[in-house]
């Protein structure tokens, strides 16, 4: 297992964008909107959308480069069927990618939360969690987009994906403004939402926890993990072994 | 295991929806021995190939690769082996050295051992000089020797080269038989597809004739070809009409013959001195039993 993740680091040791993006939307977000209002669930608009966009920075820097780089590493380069005529199965493998992946958001979701700190987020001890949340549900995105490139058809596939099921999931996840804003239903929904636990958890960190709560909130991340993980093997298996 | 099979298939078939790639295959690979695949495209050389690293899963038979069942224990068989698949799939933004550590890694070589294995490839493949170079900047012939070496970084006791040398140009060809012929020498078993017959009759102690996913003959290379086409061929050349008649003509004496494309080989034709039609001898070769067992025309 340790070599397969010592393998990928190799690979990729290349660093993404995938921080900018969420950095920009807080930036805009945050002076835009933060013109207009001031004070959001009880923060100052720039703490609440510096604390959320982690959420964000999580899966942009998970969920897309799982899902494009499954794809383009099984379908163009053909190293999975490199790896797999060595002792390594199709788990080992899926594991190895999540966990790598699943690492660089732990780090790349913590950008945001600097950069807030920058324009006047106080610091917190809590905030010290926050790699190890965005670890958490880094890894389960990796899983969701591992599992999505291995159903994929092709490359295509992946922009109803996008439009169907991130975008949505991320509008409504409590990052730009509180779900309690939305009708009773929307609410309901929202606790399906993984994003939406891993936004709460931020916040919390930074502002204080919630207690009960929380842990369930992480137990929910962690069986949104679990369930990814397993379907992610499942497709790459259909894929990968004929 | 000296004398024992590196590679035991009975009865193995593999369906793809309705094609069936594999069809009741029988393979024996013994130990220290070169076995060459010999088939035309589509005969089930490559899937075969996937079979025996569990890639892809047998319907039916039974599959032994060193002594461990397939799938089962396919894990135990692939430590033990090196592919060399048809498609390059190295890791072209790593440079030389890098896509040999990792394998090197993926093979769980303990580390005090580490560099000496990867030194040790890189000598195989004749690239030390190369060894930081991207994968990306070598020619065709450096990437399939990297290939091969990549496949023997944990000294594996049995080597699969699926198509070692397709698409290569006769130079890289020698240079890859050459390796490949040193492995033999050092007593690496090796099994081997190729659909280009001087390849075969080179390297392989023992050939195996593929046609739609089943062998249709085995033996050394000398001896399918006196079997299924004696020793000498008469070449009878003319024009198309011409070529139809003489093939009639030859079967109907109860000789055996092959299109070439360009003529019509009569073979076995050493005893049948008054059957035989006017025309060039020539020895026979691997290429007439293999044109002959499966077929003149590419289904």
């Amino acid at each position: 297992m340790r070599e397969v993740i010592n393998f990928s680091s190799y690979w990729r040791s290349a660093t993404f964008s995938s921080t900018v993006e969420p950095t920009i939307y807080l930036l805009a977000f945050g002076f835009g909107f933060g013109s207009l209002v001031s004070r959001v669930g009880g923060y100052r608009y720039v703490e609440f959308v510096g604390t959320g966009t982690v959420a964000t920075a999580v899966l942009f820097s998970s969920a897309f480069p799982a899902m494009f780089g499954t794809f383009v590493k099984y379908q163009f380069q053909r190293t999975y069927d490199a790896i797999l005529a060595a002792p390594v199965d199709t788990e080992e493998l899926v594991t190895a990618e999540a966990l790598w992946v699943a690492s660089r958001a732990g780090v790349y979701g913590c950008v945001p939360l600097i950069v807030a700190l920058f324009f006047g987020l106080n610091p917190a001890w809590g905030m010290l969690t926050v790699p190890g949340i965005a670890f958490l549900s880094g890894f389960g995105w990796a899983c969701f987009g591992i599992a999505v490139a291995g159903f994929a058809k092709s490359i295509e596939n992946f922009s109803y994906v996008v439009s169907a099921v991130l975008t949505p999931l991320f509008l409504v996840a409590g990052t730009f403004f509180p779900l309690s804003q939305l009708p009773e239903w929307a609410q309901v929904l929202g606790n399906f939402n993984p994003l939406h636990h891993c936004v709460e958890l931020v916040r919390h960190a930074a502002f204080g926890t919630d207690g009960w709560a929380d842990l369930g909130r992480v137990a929910a991340l962690v069986g949104y993990g679990l369930l990814t993980w397993r379907v992610a093997i499942y497709a790459m298996t259909r894929k990968l072994i004929d | 295991m000296d004398g024992q099979l590196a590679i035991r298939l009975r009865g193995v078939i593999k369906r793809y929806g309705p094609i069936t790639a594999v069809n009741g295959l029988d393979l024996d690979v013994p130990q220290g021995t070169c076995v060459g695949l010999l088939g035309p495209n589509g005969a089930g050389k490559s899937t075969t190939m996937r079979l025996l690293t569990a890639q892809a899963i047998a319907d039916e038979g039974e599959l032994e690769v060193l002594g461990f069942r397939l799938p089962a224990e396919s894990k135990q068989a692939r430590a033990r082996c090196g592919v060399t698949p048809q498609l390059d799939n190295l890791d072209v933004t790593l440079t030389v050295e890098q896509n040999l550590r990792v394998f090197a890694h993926l093979y769980r070589i303990a580390r005090a051992d580490r560099q000496a294995a990867i030194e040790r490839a890189l000598q195989i493949a004749n690239l030390v000089e190369r060894r930081d170079s991207r994968v990306d900047k070598l020619s065709g012939g450096m990437r399939r020797r990297l290939l091969i070496a990549r496949a023997l970084v944990h000294r594996p006791q049995l080597l699969l080269l699926d198509e070692p040398t397709v698409g290569l140009d006769p130079q890289v060809r020698q240079e890859l038989w050459a390796l490949i012929d040193a492995l033999r020498a050092e007593g690496t078993t090796i099994l081997m597809s190729t659909h280009y017959i001087e390849e075969a009759q080179r390297l392989a102690d023992t050939v195996l004739i593929m046609s739609h996913g089943s062998a249709v003959a085995a033996g050394s290379p000398s001896d399918l070809v006196a079997e299924h086409a004696g020793r000498e061929a008469i070449e009878v050349y003319g024009a198309p009409a011409a070529l139809a008649e003489a093939e009639a003509a030859a079967q109907a004496v109860g000789l055996r013959t092959r299109r070439t494309g360009t003529s019509i080989s009569v073979l076995g034709v050493e005893g049948a001195d008054g059957r035989a039609p006017e025309g060039e001898r020539r020895p026979t070769n691997l290429e007439d039993v293999f044109v002959l067992l499966t077929g003149e025309e590419i289904s």
